[in-house]
């Protein structure tokens, strides 16, 4: 790879996005529309995986498209292009225009009102060009160093699907009728290592670790990475399969924020209108246990769920969601604020195409005191938590059922890993039952939780 | 429109352009580039609350470039099909390669393609009207099916792909990929319970096929009965047990269990559970599965793969003995083994892998009654969501949505969802009964790999699977599924 010379994705065309937006816009109200808006999105990518020394694969590239809502009355329809062409702009403004003729009109829709939107004053350190600043040969290096790290941890690991270094920067213009224009760009480099380990009678474990961040300089060093990938495969080695019990289970950083996912589906606007979530019209109720605290914030300097504003062109703002066990508020956008006589979280995500959905700002569970360890010393027998398998949560009903690894806990130690289990129960108890928080909460994504301890699971297996 | 040359009317494109992009592909060395234009156009639309709420139409359409050589690819893309844009991508993707610039084939060799899904008017350019109807007539058929029925969301969604694919070795492929999917999924309510259900189907067809055999009402009525009857599911048994899987979609066992660990890059690496075990036996001699990619009109089916090469029928187990595995262009040149038209990408945007088409198993002898009378005591799942499995130690789940009990050779009560977890290489050893009754699913399978998405088939006959884990709540059954 001596010779090789990488060129940063800096070549694209220079285009104002801003004004493509406000154009659309203008085009779309000249065209008949009643209200529209227009987002346009340009992003970069660069990737490449190292796979026992060698590089496998590098993909460098950008992208570009634009999509358009509009409405006429009260009916509204999306079209979207990747063709910057004057015909190209002009086809998705008139499609858009002619199939808002064939939809229902819905007394709620509309964009926001005037008086709602803006964007978040001051620099929210979302955007830093070094993530492209490494020369072409680094970044390999970047890879390299992660995979080797893990290689070279223990014997036992002898193969792997690779280590890798991605960077991506996006750019992201919101447009409306209102007059609104606001524009954000973002970025974020990660490295990761998925080391294989082999046990002597041939079985095969995989685990994986990674760093991400916003800037190369908060990325922690791929030997560091590398090693964690190690540490995590090798313990799964030797796993047994785990036995039908009802015992607590603690859950890693990792698998407790895919548990909290599920509460955010629950007070999801779009989930709760529609009677689809175990939480719909419990606001105000009692949902959790009292140490239960659940925050959504948009706002947070440097934040992977951090945005100046929404999906709809309103300031992102800081949601307590539960408060000492207490449903306090839904996340909701415009659309699903006004069908439950609500006022919007700034919580609109929005594609290129279709209604806007809810997304995550920066969405976490308020971290206890106790450290992981603590929480695991003090459960004589137990199940330590750390990867879930399958997508098995029934958000109507709360019924919940999932295929998991992890280590067996007996006299408040991890004795040895386990698998092929199930865990299972229902969600309106899962939260009640979340007897110990954890102090380390920490970022790798919007959505973050410290580790847990819930109660009262059925664990399957043999 | 002319499904040949749908790049050269569109764009001005000529071979002399293809072959003049290639060679700045292969300008640092490699051994072998290709390029793959994709042109997409889709459009969906979704009834809720028994209003259209949202209708969306969109064009995509680039270019991805790849070059490889030895274990190494470089890839590149542009969404501007310019000469400028492409040879910059060309250009970018030859990086990974560092030798003398190498000469593309001379002449592109089109092959005789097969005709799988030809369809008169491509259901995108069809009246927005009808699919409107479509969408319309769920609702109504959803809520009239029982007055539970509270919540009815009905969507439509339909994509025609045009691609082409050239490559370095002379490959020229074209193809026009039609693709449309009818979903509906409802609420049943009483004042103490709620219960959701959903179906759809669909496939490479034209908006015709909604209107003749598979018709919305015959999909809303399926969710709704779903949802209503999961208003009286009771909890379902954990730990082991008798697990009998009915016909169709439970086929997604298949998929988790054995599929995705028998694709060839896996394997090439060693990474999978499978690997090295050709010839051996990974299934009772009950159990034959394949990868058909040439089924007409069917979701996971395809004239040629995104390499340009034919699909094909591909035995992946023959009466329980391993026979082969999925491969791409990349990983039957490093394995020495032939090529199975697997070669598949979700876009432009991605690099092609192997990847299943429809997968399933061909039917048995034993009557589907008298597989579920010899369950003393069991579950009976015909319905699922979706899996997942970890190829590396083969361990897989696929969770039930539809389920009952089996007790005395009975079906009893529905019970709860419930996800199944076992262990891929051995799960299929347990199979005891395979069903005369194959059934391909309804064509709504996506598979997702690496973050690629692409549409696929799966399909079962009714089997029984001796020993299976089961992960309900159940604290105390009768029959002791509790230690």
């Amino acid at each position: 790879m001596s010779s090789t010379q990488l060129e940063t994705g800096n070549q694209k065309l220079e285009t104002d996005l801003r004004e493509i937006a406000q154009d659309i816009v203008r085009r779309a109200m000249a065209g008949g529309a009643t209200a529209a808006e227009c987002v346009v999105r340009e992003g970069d990518e660069f990737s490449t995986l190292v796979r026992l020394g060698q590089v496998e694969t590098l993909k460098e590239s950008g992208s570009k498209a634009v999509g358009v809502r509009v409405f006429n009355g009260q009916r509204a329809a999306s079209t979207y292009s990747s063709d910057f062409s004057r015909d190209g702009l002009d086809r998705m403004v008139k499609s858009a225009i002619e199939l808002a003729k064939i939809t229902s009109e819905d007394p709620f829709g509309g964009i926001p009102e005037a008086s709602q939107l803006g964007s978040l004053a001051g620099d929210l350190d979302l955007y830093s060009a070094d993530v492209y600043s490494l020369p072409g040969e680094e970044r390999i290096s970047y890879a390299r160093r992660a995979e080797k790290a893990a290689l070279d941890y223990d014997p036992r690991i002898k193969n792997s699907e690779g280590g890798s270094f991605d960077a991506a920067t996006g750019h992201k213009v919101l447009a409306n009728s209102h007059g609104f224009v606001g524009e954000y760009r973002r970025s974020y480099c990660s490295v990761a290592a998925v080391p294989i380990a082999q046990n002597e009678n041939g079985t095969m474990q995989r685990d994986y670790w990674f760093s991400v961040a916003r800037n190369l300089g908060r990325l922690e060093s791929p030997e560091h990475v590398g090693t964690v990938a190690a540490q995590r495969t090798l313990r799964r080695l030797g796993a047994r399969k785990g036995k039908t019990a009802h015992v607590p289970v603690v859950l890693d950083p990792l698998v407790a924020a895919s548990m909290l996912d599920h509460i955010f589906e629950g007070v999801n606007g779009d989930s709760v209108y529609r009677g689809a979530s175990f939480l719909a019209g419990k606001l105000g109720d009692k949902i959790a246990g009292d140490r239960v605290t659940v925050i959504d914030d948009g706002t947070i300097v440097g934040g992977f769920g951090t945005s100046p504003f929404d999906g709809e062109g309103i300031p992102t703002r800081r949601t307590v969601v539960i408060e000492n066990g207490v449903l306090k508020s839904y996340l909701l956008n415009t659309y699903t604020a006004k069908k439950l006589g609500l006022q919007t979280t700034a919580n609109a995500s929005r594609g290129l195409a279709g209604t806007p959905g809810i997304g995550p700002g920066n969405y976490f569970l308020q971290p206890g005191t106790k450290t992981p360890q603590q929480i695991i010393s003090e459960i004589k027998d137990g199940l330590y938590l750390t990867e879930f398998l399958g997508h098995g949560a029934n958000l109507v009903t709360g019924d919940y059922s999932r295929g998991a690894s992890g280590m067996w806990i007996s006299g408040g130690e991890l004795v040895y890993p386990v698998e092929e289990i199930t865990v299972a129960g229902n969600l309106k108890d899962i939260f009640f039952n979340i007897a110990e928080i954890g102090n380390d909460l920490e970022f790798r994504g919007a959505m973050a939780c410290p580790t847990i301890r819930i109660e009262g699971l059925t664990v399957g297996g043999e | 429109m002319d499904k040949n040359r749908f790049f050269f009317e569109h764009y001005g494109l000529t071979e002399r352009d293809l072959e003049r992009y290639l060679t700045a592909a292969l300008s640092a060395g490699g051994d072998y580039a290709d390029l793959y234009f994709e042109y997409l156009s889709s459009t969906s639309l979704m009834v809720d609350e028994s209003m259209v709420k949202s209708a969306s139409q969109g064009i995509s359409a680039g270019c991805g470039v790849r070059v490889i050589a030895g274990e190494r690819t470089g890839y590149a893309y542009t969404d501007d099909l310019s000469s400028e844009r492409i040879l910059h991508a060309a250009r970018t993707a030859a990086l990974i390669a560092s030798g003398p610039a190498k000469t593309p084939s001379v002449g592109f060799q089109e092959k005789a393609a097969r005709s799988l899904y030809p369809v008169a008017l491509p259901s995108v350019d069809a009246e927005i009207t009808a699919k409107v109807e479509l969408v319309m007539r769920a609702d109504q058929a959803a809520r009239a099916y029982d007055p539970r029925i509270k919540e009815v969301r009905a969507s439509y969604a339909d994509e025609l792909r045009n691609i082409l694919v050239v490559g370095s070795d002379g490959t020229f492929a074209e193809d026009s990929q039609p693709l449309a999917r009818l979903n509906v999924a409802c609420i049943a309510k009483t004042e103490s319970n709620s219960a959701r259900g959903s179906a759809g189907g669909g496939g490479r067809v034209a908006l015709d096929f909604f209107f003749g055999e598979k018709t919305p009402e015959y999909f809303a009525k399926e969710a709704s009965r779903q949802a209503v009857l999961q208003l009286d599911a009771r909890e379902a048994p954990a730990g082991e047990m008798e697990v009998v899987l009915g016909p169709g979609w439970p086929g997604v066992l298949l998929h988790e269990a054995v599929g995705h660990g028998l694709e060839a890059d896996f394997n090439r690496k060693q990474t999978s559970a499978f690997a090295g075990l050709i010839g051996k036996r990974v299934a009772s001699e009950k159990c034959t599965v394949v990868d058909n990619g040439t089924m007409p009109w069917r979701r996971g089916s395809l004239n040629v793969d995104d390499e340009g090469n034919a699909t094909q029928d591909t035995v992946l187990i023959e009466k329980g003995i391993l026979k082969g595995y999925l491969s791409d262009k990349l990983s039957a040149k490093l394995m020495g083994m032939a090529n199975t038209g697997n070669g598949r990408r979700e876009s432009y945007e991605h690099i092609p892998m192997p990847r299943m088409t429809n997968t399933y198993m061909l039917a048995g002898q034993d009557d589907p009654h008298d597989i579920v009378r010899s369950v003393k005591r069991g579950v009976y799942a015909v319905n699922f969501g979706g899996g997942q499995v970890d190829i590396t130690n083969g361990k897989f789940v696929f969770s039930a949505s539809e389920a009952y009990l089996i007790e005395d050779g009975q079906i009893t009560a529905p019970i709860k969802g419930a996800t199944l977890i076992g262990n891929g290489p051995d799960v299929l050893t347990r199979v005891s009964m395979v069903g005369n009754d194959l059934k391909l699913d309804e064509g709504v399978g996506t598979c997702g790999k690496d973050g690629q998405a692409v549409p696929v088939g799966v399909g079962i006959p009714t089997i029984k699977i001796d020993r299976l884990t089961v992960g309900g709540t159940a604290k105390k059954e009768a029959g002791g599924f509790m230690q």
